[in-house]
């Protein structure tokens, strides 16, 4: 599967079809890219040498080529120096990974793993944003202002998720399907909570 | 047949024993603790989940009896468990319910129970596998899904850590600058194809834009460095705040390092939530911000609770680890390998790190599982090729230079500063810590992490050896200065008489250093002080944070420096007698890159006081195997000078600081104190709770375990005989009295409690009594009670016992749980035994 010195993509997809219990087929697209051409190099460094500066040379060859003979353009010595000058020299031959494993569905030449990073991250800020602002100010305005007074005796009051527990009783009136969804994630905050108290007031835990 | 199953399942009903944890907080005592275990425990997220059952509890019914014949033959027999289970009759009641043999957050399972209800599982495949196909291919896929599951974390770690690895450089390199050409690329590979970077500066290349350039128009000059400063300051700023605020919304347990936490919990500790997923995603995420940051820290510690965290979520998709506590301890010890295999690129490093430092119970199958999932691990990590050099850690070294046996000298004397900082350290830092943990200042955390972070950017821009990252500083200080290095710490007078080009590449002679290198001297100087004080401070703040890399880099500057001036000092005195016989004028006699690896390693050992594990992570990241000796001396020293100082190394030291229940296997108990003294109730106390083994009604076991904070009961035959029969667990037996009360009908408060085998005759217009027997642990651990307390301490460690009945005579005197000996031993240590606080 390693193909070097491409100089155009090779692009394999793979369908995978996975059979369930039910009629519900999951398809998986996956897309590789193998070595983008850009992604292998032939990093000379030359030392100082006589008169000559050190000089760093890179060239986009293949393992068999990377040598100073044909990576160090152009030879800085004449034809009797050229030996002693590239014994000097070190090459080695380096490949990275932007190219080696990408799911371009996602993007198209970006750093899968640099894309994915800041999504979770931004998902993460995001929800965090909501959970502090905006749902206080949805639950004022959908359950008016008494319900969110009676706690105030609660200890995190200001952070997130400090009204999981009001939630929750009133959530067990209609059972469906969003209410069970609504449900786990406030058993999750209240989760959270306990998490937050042991370990940031109460120092039971992880100090 | 159900007896077989209920037994296998309930034989070691947990322990209990003691109080519950003191803090008031946990004292779930009251019977709405069941409550809400019913609402938490179904839940992925949960260190436990419930054994045996889940806690829908329409769907008991389903779950397989195994009542096809032929078992009872199995009785479930350890050495020690004497009695032969009843032949009772079928009884409805005796159904499992749900949520028996489970553990509440907080506690310590039983190792002992666990384990041998694996065995009888195990047991029970095997038997079944020779009557149907089927079945032997169960059996197969049993066997086998250890491995898959190995697999499984290996793959998922690895690429875990790829991505971390990925994201953190780059976003280290963003504090200074961005790429043009696709913001994704870090600064080495926006340059990578580039022919700009000169031999000099080789970072330079048009694609990578500083700050400065982007915002006034030019890196050069005062002001262009002042924009520079400000926007290293502000992204420091923001991806600590970022971190610091992600953790305390999404996940409080994804702070700190993690290896204490790991450490309690395998030795049988339970925090339900710690490898759960949200702490698995937040402290990923937070871990690539805490790095880049700038802060003192490093990624290696939290990549094993990341790795943990990866195969407790794996293990819910195999029932016989999801299941069992003990089963998805060897798990998780073979997943703390993976994480220093990733951390380091160290397959073999990792599996014995996991044998040296965290494990508690580690057989040879889960050496060679952690060994299998290690390599997977590795191999997943080199195919993703992070760093794009083909190497799995930046800091990755290779050099062959020779060493001569003189040079012990130095390197012992590394090791003995890697020792006294190691002590110093853990006393500053465990000092800092409670601090923490007591005053005001945590409460704070944001505010704490915040100016932290301010002071290290502060401070730390200026020099530009603490201004690289904590893996760069390591990489640029193993370096060893050949013709092909440009870097400061390499600026040694051109030889201009040598003649030169004889030699290619390495092996350069010694040679004066140049004024750029005394430069980079007091530079390194500065930054070993710094370095020294800052990661005191850092260490233990609620952003994932790991002390490998700063130990390390602390003493690979001392190494530096000491190399350094060992080489000089060879150069100008070749006529010393030391010198005479091995460097003489134009050989390459001292290599400083040698003695910063030696150095780090010291450092690590003094801190971690690790040995054996420390030396071969050293010669997987060096690939060079004649420097074994000189790190073995110096990490044998330095855990000789840090041992003299105070025996407990950092984790344990942090262990001890939040009172969790770990018995050390290191520690040798030598005091002469008997089980008697050691067991509840005291000579003052009023007598031992027990159950009777009949002729208790609902209510006065109600009212008895109510009364009470114990988490088990002792139940014998009398009151009066006090003769023990067995054990019963406080939770079991709350869960079970609801649910007889909820589904069996007619069981009224004066209904009778039954733990015998045949009920007595009863009137007939009685209520059916409920008959709790299925609970009881019938073969509850013993000792007489002048047992000496050595004794019993090993057998609580080697054995992983929750609770152990002391006897006098046959008649049932006491009981003793490991917070008690750990009090005890606390006790004989003359430290406050009332800092063991969970159970």
């Amino acid at each position: 599967m390693w193909l070097p010195n491409s100089k155009i993509y090779c692009i394999i997809v793979k369908t995978i079809t996975l059979d369930g219990p039910s009629e519900n087929k999951l398809t998986l697209h996956i897309v590789f890219i193998l070595q983008n051409s850009e992604d292998i190099r032939c990093k000379c460094i030359c030392p100082p040498y006589r008169d000559i500066e050190g000089q760093i040379y890179k060239q986009n060859v293949s393992l068999k080529d990377c040598n100073c003979l044909h990576v160090v353009e152009p030879m800085p010595v004449d034809g009797k120096d050229v030996e002693a000058y590239c014994l000097r020299c070190e090459c080695k031959y380096e490949e990275r990974s932007s190219g080696t494993i990408k799911v371009i569905t996602i993007i198209r030449y970006g750093d899968a793993t640099i894309i994915m990073y800041l999504s979770i991250l931004g998902l993460l800020l995001l929800y965090m944003v909501y959970l502090t602002l905006l749902e206080p100010m949805l639950k004022r305005r959908l359950f008016g202002h008494s319900q969110l007074i009676q706690n105030d005796d609660d200890v995190g009051d200001q952070q997130p998720f400090a009204n999981a527990h009001n939630v929750l009783s009133r959530s067990h009136s209609r059972p469906n399907v969003l209410n069970k969804v609504e449900h786990a994630q406030q058993r999750w905050r209240r989760q959270v909570q306990e998490q937050r108290k042991s370990v940031f007031d109460r120092h039971v835990v992880l100090s | 047949m159900f007896r077989f199953w209920k037994r296998a399942n309930w034989k070691y009903t947990i322990l209990g024993g003691g109080e519950r944890m003191d803090n008031a907080g946990y004292n779930t005592g009251s019977f709405d603790g069941l409550h809400q275990v019913s609402d938490d425990v179904d839940d992925d997220d949960e260190m436990v989940d419930i054994a045996g059952a889940t806690l829908d509890f329409s769907n008991t019914d389903d779950d397989p009896p195994l009542n096809s014949g032929g078992y009872e033959e199995h009785s479930p027999g350890r050495g020690m468990n004497g009695a032969g289970g009843p032949t009772a009759m079928m009884d409805p009641l005796e159904d499992p319910v749900p949520g028996v043999g489970t553990y509440e957050d907080f506690n310590t399972i039983d190792w002992v129970r666990e384990k041998s209800k694996d065995r009888d599982r195990h047991r029970e495949i095997t038997s079944k596998s020779k009557e149907s196909m089927g079945a032997l291919l169960h059996r197969i896929s049993d066997a086998f899904s250890g491995w898959l599951l190995m697999l499984l974390v290996g793959l998922m770690s690895g690429a875990l850590a790829g991505g971390i690895d990925i994201s953190a450089h780059w976003l280290t390199d963003m504090k200074e600058g961005v790429c043009l050409n696709g913001f994704w690329f870090n600064h080495e590979h926006c340059c990578w194809t580039s022919n700009e970077p000169t031999f000099k500066e080789r970072d330079k290349c048009p694609d990578w834009k500083s700050w400065a350039e982007l915002i006034v128009g030019t890196g050069e000059g005062g002001f262009a460095y002042v924009v520079n400063y400000m926007m290293f300051m502000f992204w420091a700023l923001l991806f600590s705040f970022l971190a610091v605020t992600l953790v305390k919304s999404f996940a409080p347990y994804a702070c700190g390092s993690g290896i204490p936490e790991i450490k309690t919990i395998l030795s049988g500790f339970i925090i339900r939530g710690y490898l759960g997923k949200w702490t698995l995603i937040v402290k990923t995420i937070t871990l690539v911000l805490a790095v880049s940051s700038g802060l003192s820290l490093g990624k290696e510690g939290p990549l094993v609770h990341v790795a943990c965290c990866c195969a407790n979520i794996l293990c819910h998709l195999f029932t016989k680890y999801r299941k069992n506590e003990a089963k998805r301890r060897e798990v998780l010890s073979a997943a703390a390998a993976v994480g220093v295999s990733v951390a380091f690129g160290a397959p073999i490093g990792g599996v014995l790190f996991s044998l040296e430092e965290v494990s508690y119970y580690f057989p040879l199958k889960t050496l060679w599982r952690s060994f299998f999932a290690a390599l997977v691990a590795a191999f997943t990590l080199r195919s993703i090729n992070p760093f794009g050099n083909s190497r799995l850690v930046l800091f990755y070294v290779e050099f062959h230079a020779p060493w001569h046996l003189l040079e012990l000298g130095p390197f012992i004397l590394l090791g003995i500063f890697g020792g006294l900082w190691g002590a110093l350290f853990i006393r500053a830092n465990i000092a800092w810590c409670r601090r923490r943990k007591t005053t005001l200042l945590g409460h704070y955390p944001i505010v704490e992490v915040l100016v932290v972070a301010g002071v290290t950017a502060l401070v730390s821009f200026p020099n530009s050896y603490t201004r690289m990252s904590g893996a760069e500083l390591i990489k640029e200080l193993f370096n060893d200065c050949s013709l092909l290095d440009s870097s400061q710490l390499c600026r040694y007078k051109q030889d201009t008489n040598a003649t030169a080009g004889t030699s290619a590449g390495n092996g350069l002679a010694d040679r004066p250093a140049d004024s750029g290198l005394y430069t980079a001297l007091w530079q390194l100087s500065l930054a070993l002080l710094f370095k020294m004080g800052i990661t005191v401070v850092t260490f233990g703040m609620k952003v994932p944070s790991g002390l490998f890399i700063p130990s390390m880099a602390v003493g690979a500057i001392a190494g530096r420096l000491l190399g350094v001036g060992m080489e000089q000092l060879a150069y100008y005195n070749h006529d010393w007698a030391i010198f005479r016989g091995w460097c003489t004028p134009g050989a390459d006699c001292i290599t400083p890159g040698l003695y910063a690896m030696v150095g780090a390693a010291a450092c690590l050992g003094g801190v971690t006081r690790m040995t054996v594990s420390l030396v071969v992570i050293m010669f997987e990241l060096t690939g060079g195997l004649e420097y074994i000796v000189p790190l073995m001396a110096a990490t044998m020293t330095s855990k000789w000078v840090a041992d003299a100082f105070g025996r407990e190394g950092i984790y344990e030291a942090h262990i001890r600081l939040n009172g969790y229940p770990f018995l050390e296997p290191k520690e040798e108990f030598e005091h002469k104190s008997l089980a008697v003294d050691v067991m509840r109730p005291r000579r003052a106390d009023p007598a031992l709770a027990v159950l009777t083994q009949e002729g208790m009604t609902v209510e006065e076991a109600e009212a008895l375990v109510a009364s009470t904070r114990y988490s088990g009961f002792p139940v014998v035959v009398s009151q009066e005989s006090q003769r023990l029969v067995g054990f019963v667990l406080r939770r079991d037996l709350l869960i079970s009295i609801d649910n007889a009360r909820q589904r069996q009908e007619g069981v009224v408060s004066s209904s009778q409690v039954l733990f015998t085998e045949h009920p007595p005759a009863q009137a007939a217009d009685a209520p059916p009594p409920v008959r709790l027997r299925s609970l009881l642990d019938l073969s509850p651990f013993t000792v007489a009670d002048h047992t000496p307390m050595d004794i019993t301490v090993d057998i609580f460690r080697k054995l992983g016992l929750r609770q152990c009945l002391v006897t006098h005579n046959g008649r049932l005197l006491g009981i003793i749980t490991k917070k008690d000996i750990l009090k005890h031993m606390a006790q004989m240590a003359n430290r406050d035994p009332d800092s063991i606080l969970f159970n």
